[in-house]
């Protein structure tokens, strides 16, 4: 058994001292990512807040009047200019200086005081469709608030009264559903990057040519090149979810230690990514551009940003073989849901099986095209 | 041919029986066999791509045999190949050495890589800096040594667990005269020990050196045996023939004029001079007169015994013209 792992002691000593004597690679690899994530942190928020509208005001009294004051009080509309005619609205919708237009009729408040159905227009720019989705939520919402006011005037109570309560993340913000995810990505990244690299550098070099010669065994070689790799990509994870605890206040709902756990067979299949590529790529340039084809689809297939449910069928069969897919419900999952293991085992299973079958498809390209070549 | 002269395979230090590797339709390997005895220098010589990696894989145990079989130092590499690699050291034109790790954390790598004792390793680490000078330069990087430098460094590694066969690939790859010059002193000083040499080069004079010489030619081995005996064969010198030199300030003008006489079998040019194979009966004072007819001055001529890298121009030729009438 101990022939199996030949020379993994002297390959994990080796290395140790290549991460230590290298250590501009070892503060980018570990900083970058914790760049990455203020950007993200800080910078991006999905809520759409204070969009751009302009209103021509075509009737200009007191009800009118009222009700721009709504529409400014639900912190969706940031009302940017008044306008005095339908041209005007709609130049500045397409010049793009205001994604809302919001046209009151001449006769609003007459028909309102008749008793009458008063039209207010919403124009609305469709061109980014979140957006889009909230103007037309608020403005109906605050319509039929209006209509109802009016309506039961002194009647206190509505019949039905709907009372929306977000679970897990009550103000919805931003940093706590996006940065769960973006763990997922950067502990890719970095491991991925960092194990091809290591490998492809010493096929470049020749060493690994030499090393194939010696009594080194495969399992020894690999093992002892990746275990650092290994150690720095979990030290990564609890940098990330330091940050993100204590910066961005991101509660931790579930147990730590379970995430700690089930990060295990996530960074196995970032290692075994890593070593897939390697065999592949014969120099550090071309393991970098494989590295990104590796990663686009975790960025984009795995619910990090877009939802998963909502994916045509193509994307959505896609994204169950993207290893960050299972990470990142399992990050979401301890850290905003307080999920156990009883949750999350499946996907934890799911990722330890890509992991295994990725190593050995890996080792089989190895034996093939890198040691008999 | 040395090669089955009847000794057991075991007794060799390479003993290859009719090597073959295939990658799917291409034959890289063809029925290549050759014997090398324990402390002989054996010079392994070819084009590019004719092979020769191919065969050390082989012969490491890297590559598996599609036929044939071969034996390392007494052990059969079909089913021993570990323990083969125990035994032996390799160098690549590479120098393969780490860059950012010290020349002694180089070398203490390598002894771990072989499992070496600490105080084994210790005293293995001091008796290589003897040999080869490296002392002042322990605690350099391997990145800040020049060529020279590199290549003993390598060849420090490559033979730390006292293996008894070395392959050198092209070690001489692009250093300067005088540390190849003292790479193959310390080779000979090696040998004398009992250590044997597979080296594999492109520079003819290091060729000469070696105490045994064989050339792949696409897959298939032309000549085997010592630079003197390859000199004496046949095919490089024809019976009724002679080879001769002739010195003249100019070369290209005379080597058309010599290729035209009729007594000149094949003419080239080394340097200020010309290289000719003369039939027997063709006296040098007749050919000199021969060329002043033809308003040549003629320095110098004299007999000469074939170089090495005539015996395999010579060789290549007649293998050529083989292949040639076989795919007629």
């Amino acid at each position: 058994m101990n022939n199996l792992f030949r020379g993994f002691g002297a390959v994990f000593y080796k290395e140790v001292l290549h991460v230590r004597r290298d250590s501009a690679t070892l503060f980018f690899s570990l900083f970058i990512p914790l760049i990455q994530m203020f950007v993200l942190g800080f910078g991006i928020d999905t809520n759409v807040r204070q969009v751009h509208t302009v209103v021509f005001n075509g009737d200009g009294r007191r009800e009118s009047r009222e009700l721009i004051d709504r529409l400014k009080n639900s912190d969706t509309f940031n009302i940017i200019d008044y306008v005095s005619n339908d041209r005007d609205l709609n130049d500045a919708i397409i010049s793009g200086r205001a994604r809302v237009g919001i046209k009151i009729p001449v006769d609003y408040s007459d028909r309102l005081i008749h008793n009458m159905s008063a039209q207010v227009l919403v124009l609305i720019d469709g061109s980014d469709s979140s957006v889009a989705g909230q103007a037309i939520n608020v403005t109906t919402a605050i319509g039929l608030d209006e209509s109802l006011r009016r309506v039961l005037a002194d009647r206190a109570t509505f019949s039905v009264d709907m009372r929306p309560k977000l679970l897990f993340n009550p103000d919805s913000r931003s940093p706590n559903f996006l940065l769960p995810g973006l763990t997922a990505i950067l502990l890719l990244n970095v491991t991925t990057f960092l194990t091809a690299f290591a490998i492809v550098r010493e096929k470049e070099r020749g060493t690994l040519e030499q090393l194939f010669v010696t009594p080194v065994r495969p399992f020894g070689l690999l093992l002892g090149k990746l275990l650092p790799y290994f150690f720095i990509g979990f030290t990564e994870l609890c940098l990330i979810l330091a940050c993100m605890r204590f910066i961005f206040q991101v509660p931790i709902h579930g147990s730590v230690l379970l995430l700690a756990l089930l990060s295990l067979p996530y960074l196995f299949v970032s290692l075994s990514l890593g070593i897939l590529i390697s065999s592949k790529a014969g120099t550090q340039g071309e393991a970098m551009q494989l590295a990104f084809v590796t990663i686009l689809p975790s960025i984009f297939f795995s619910g990090y940003i877009f939802p998963r449910e909502t994916m045509p069928i193509f994307f959505r069969v896609i994204s169950y073989f993207v290893p960050a897919s299972y990470f990142i419900n399992i990050t979401r999952g301890i850290i905003l849901r307080g999920a156990g293991i009883q949750h999350l085992w499946m996907d934890g299973l799911a990722l330890f099986a890509m992991g295994t079958f990725l190593l050995i498809v890996a080792a089989r390209r190895f034996q093939n095209k890198v040691i008999m070549a | 041919m040395p090669a089955d002269n009847g000794q057991r395979p075991e007794e060799a230090s390479i003993y290859a029986k009719n090597l073959v590797r295939r990658f799917g339709d291409f034959v890289a390997v063809d029925g290549v066999s050759f014997r090398v005895e324990k402390g002989e220098i054996f010079g392994f010589l070819g084009p590019n791509g004719s092979g020769k990696t191919t065969v050390i894989k082989m012969l490491t145990g890297l590559l598996p045999l599609s036929e044939g079989s071969a034996w390392v130092e007494g052990l059969d590499v079909r089913t021993n190949a570990e323990s083969v690699r125990e035994r032996i050291g390799y160098m690549s034109q590479k120098f393969s050495l780490y860059d950012d790790l010290t020349v002694t954390e180089n070398l203490q790598f390598y002894g771990r890589i072989y499992s070496l004792p600490p105080v084994r390793m210790k005293q293995r680490i001091d008796e290589i800096v003897q040999l080869n000078g490296l002392g002042p330069y322990m605690n350099r990087l391997a990145a800040r040594l020049s060529g020279g430098w590199k290549q003993r460094l390598a060849l420090g590694c490559a033979m730390l667990h006292e293996p008894k066969l070395l392959f050198l690939d092209e070690p001489t790859a692009g250093i300067d005269p005088v540390a190849r010059r003292e790479l193959w002193d310390l080779l000979f000083e090696l040998s004398g020990h009992g250590i044997t040499f597979f080296v594999t080069t492109h520079y003819m004079d290091e060729a000469e050196r070696c105490s045994h010489v064989a050339y792949l030619y696409y897959g298939k081995l032309i000549a085997d045996g010592t630079p003197v005996e390859l000199k004496k064969i046949p095919d490089v010198q024809p019976a009724g023939t002679k080879r001769v030199e002739i010195s003249t300030p100019e070369v290209t003008r005379a080597l058309k004029v010599a290729r035209k006489i009729s007594g000149i079998r094949s003419a080239t040019i080394f340097g200020e001079s010309i290289h000719a194979l003369v039939e027997d009966s063709f006296d040098l004072p007749e050919l000199r007169a021969q060329l002043l007819k033809n308003d040549i001055t003629v320095t110098d001529i004299r007999p000469l015994t074939p170089s090495l890298e005539d015996v395999f121009v010579e060789l290549t030729y007649k293998h050529q013209a083989q292949l040639e009438t076989v795919r007629e």
